[in-house]
Parts: C-alpha cells; sequence; structure tokens
C-alpha cells in the first residue's frame, strides 16, 4: 500500500470517529508524522480531488477517495486477520501497521484466500480499537 | 498506524518472509488442486506440476532465510488444509489459468515489493544484504518467468 492510500484510510477512520470532518491534528497523530508533513500530503490528495479541504473545517474524503480508502482498509483487515488467525501473531496491530506500506493490494487478496473473513468487510472495522469487530481476539492485546 | 520503513529490524524482515513463504506454500497448494481438473490439457498440467515444483524450491530458500533470522517456518501442512476449505476456482480450462497467472504476479509483486523496502532500508540484519537480495532478485526473475509462461499458454487458448 503506497502512503497516499494510508492517508485515505487514516482520513476515513478519523471521519469516522470524529464524526465528521477530520481535523488535521487528528489525522497527523493516527499516522504518527508532523501535520506539516500532513497538510502536504492532505493538499497533494485534493489536487488528485481524493478530499476536500476547508480551513477551521477538516478533511472530507470525495467519493472517489472513499473508495480508495475503504480499499486501503480492506487491505489492512486482511493483513491482521491474517496475521491472527495464520501466524498468531499478538502484537498483530502494531506488525499490520509495519506490513501496510509493503503489501499491496494483489498480495492482500492472495492472502485472502486462506483466512476467514466476513462478506461486510470492511464495515466491521472498530477505528477505536483498530480492529474488525469480529476478529476472535483478547481485547487488551 | 505509521509511515515508518517496514523492513527496519531482523524480526520486520523475518515476517515478510514468513508471509512470501505462506504465498508459495498457497501457489503450491492451488497449483497442486488445479492438476485435479479434466478441462486442462497436458501442457497446462505439466506447467502447473512444475510451478507447484518451483514454489517448493522457493519456500525452502526462504525458509532457510527465515531459520537464519532466528524465526519460526510456517509448515506447509498448515497452509494446504486453509487453502483446500477456501478453494472455489473455475475448474475450467480459463479459471484455473487465469487463477494461475495470479499466483504467479502475486508472489513476483510480493517479492518486487520487498526488493524494493530492503533496497530503501538503512537497518543492519543478522542475514549479508547482497546475499539476502541476490537470492530474492533470483526468485523474483523466476516469478517474472512464470507470469510469461502462464500468459503463452493463455494467448495459445484464445
Amino acid at each position: 500500500m503506497n502512503t497516499a492510500n494510508q492517508y485515505l484510510k487514516a482520513i476515513y477512520l478519523v471521519q469516522e470517529i470524529e464524526n465528521g470532518p477530520a481535523s488535521t491534528g487528528s489525522i497527523a497523530e493516527m499516522l504518527d508524522v508532523s501535520p506539516a508533513s500532513a497538510n502536504e500530503m492532505i493538499g497533494k490528495l485534493e489536487d488528485e480531488s481524493l478530499c476536500s479541504h476547508e480551513k477551521y473545517k477538516g478533511v472530507e474524503l470525495t467519493d472517489e477517495g472513499i473508495v480508495r480508502a475503504r480499499d486501503a482498509l480492506q487491505n489492512y483487515c486482511i493483513i491482521e486477520r491474517f496475521l491472527v488467525e495464520v501466524l498468531e501473531v499478538e502484537d498483530f496491530r502494531t506488525e499490520a501497521r509495519q506490513l501496510e506500506p509493503v503489501i499491496d493490494e494483489t498480495v492482500a487478496e492472495r492472502l485472502d484466500t486462506i483466512i476467514d473473513r466476513a462478506p461486510q468487510c470492511p464495515d466491521c472495522f472498530d477505528a477505536d480499537s483498530d480492529v474488525c469487530e469480529l476478529l476472535e481476539c483478547d481485547p487488551a492485546d | 498506524m505509521s509511515l515508518q520503513s517496514p523492513v527496519g529490524s531482523d524480526h520486520q524482515l523475518a515476517r515478510l518472509l514468513q508471509i512470501g513463504a505462506v504465498l508459495e506454500e498457497v501457489v503450491e497448494a492451488r497449483a497442486t488442486k488445479h492438476c485435479e481438473s479434466d478441462a486442462i490439457d497436458d501442457d497446462v498440467r505439466g506447467m502447473l506440476e512444475a510451478a507447484a515444483a518451483e514454489s517448493q524450491r522457493h519456500r525452502e530458500r526462504v525458509d532457510d532465510l527465515i531459520d537464519e533470522l532466528d524465526a519460526d517456518t510456517i509448515p506447509f501442512d498448515e497452509i494446504q488444509p486453509l487453502v483446500e476449505q477456501q478453494y472455489e476456482a473455475d475448474q475450467d480450462f480459463d479459471g484455473v489459468l487465469y487463477d494461475q497467472l495470479c499466483n504467479e504476479e502475486t508472489a513476483y509483486k510480493f517479492y518486487d515489493d520487498l526488493i524494493q523496502a530492503v533496497e530503501q532500508s538503512d537497518a543492519t540484519f543478522s542475514i549479508d544484504r547482497d546475499r539476502l537480495l541476490s537470492i530474492l532478485r533470483e526468485i523474483r526473475a523466476e516469478e517474472e518467468a512464470g507470469v510469461e509462461e502462464v500468459t503463452e499458454l493463455m494467448e495459445r487458448g484464445i
């Protein structure tokens, strides 16, 4: 997954958590980058018509941005579930974040052939706990 | 979520190699399963058998690297049942070839991305970086040849 997709996914999740436009600060915090870096990438995404950014209001994804963000989120769900179900990784959230940039959708689709993912994915993803609600794992992990 | 390098330590490298090994196991198991189809001819069956054998060789090479990193390998007999449980590919001529093309393309893309990530990482691994990259590039080249071989068979079938 490339950096732009990671940003789109972060904006999508922050919009869900904040139930409205995503603040640049929250996006930067979710991605562990500086607000300046976040602003720069948001500008690029806006140039590509993937989001709109209004000062003092926040960032909102366009329809095209939402489609790409949901694809990115689905890839992330596949990685998390693969780590839990196949490799039995305890700290799967941290590792999924690390793997995200190098596991693209082609690879994720093939990993998806050996995991048990629900058809409603990624709607079952819980942004607050950073994991699919249906994934059987210890919530304290 | 963070934007850090995905290959910054032995642990992260081992994890990616484990994923590579599982992908090879998936390719091996699916290619073997495709061989059961009545809709394919001897050329396609031969290609699938060779692809399964090649995946096994790749997996063994990747497993050797994982061993050197003191991490666990993923036994084939753990992955094969998972593939069989979810196996629902079209068993006709086109379906088998299309799935095999996805197998080869996925493996190629995975090694290509992994090579790039290792090249961009400034981490020091307990495996010699040049040897690691050389092995990964050899495997990538064979996956690329696999994509070409399946494509030729698909074009012949048109």
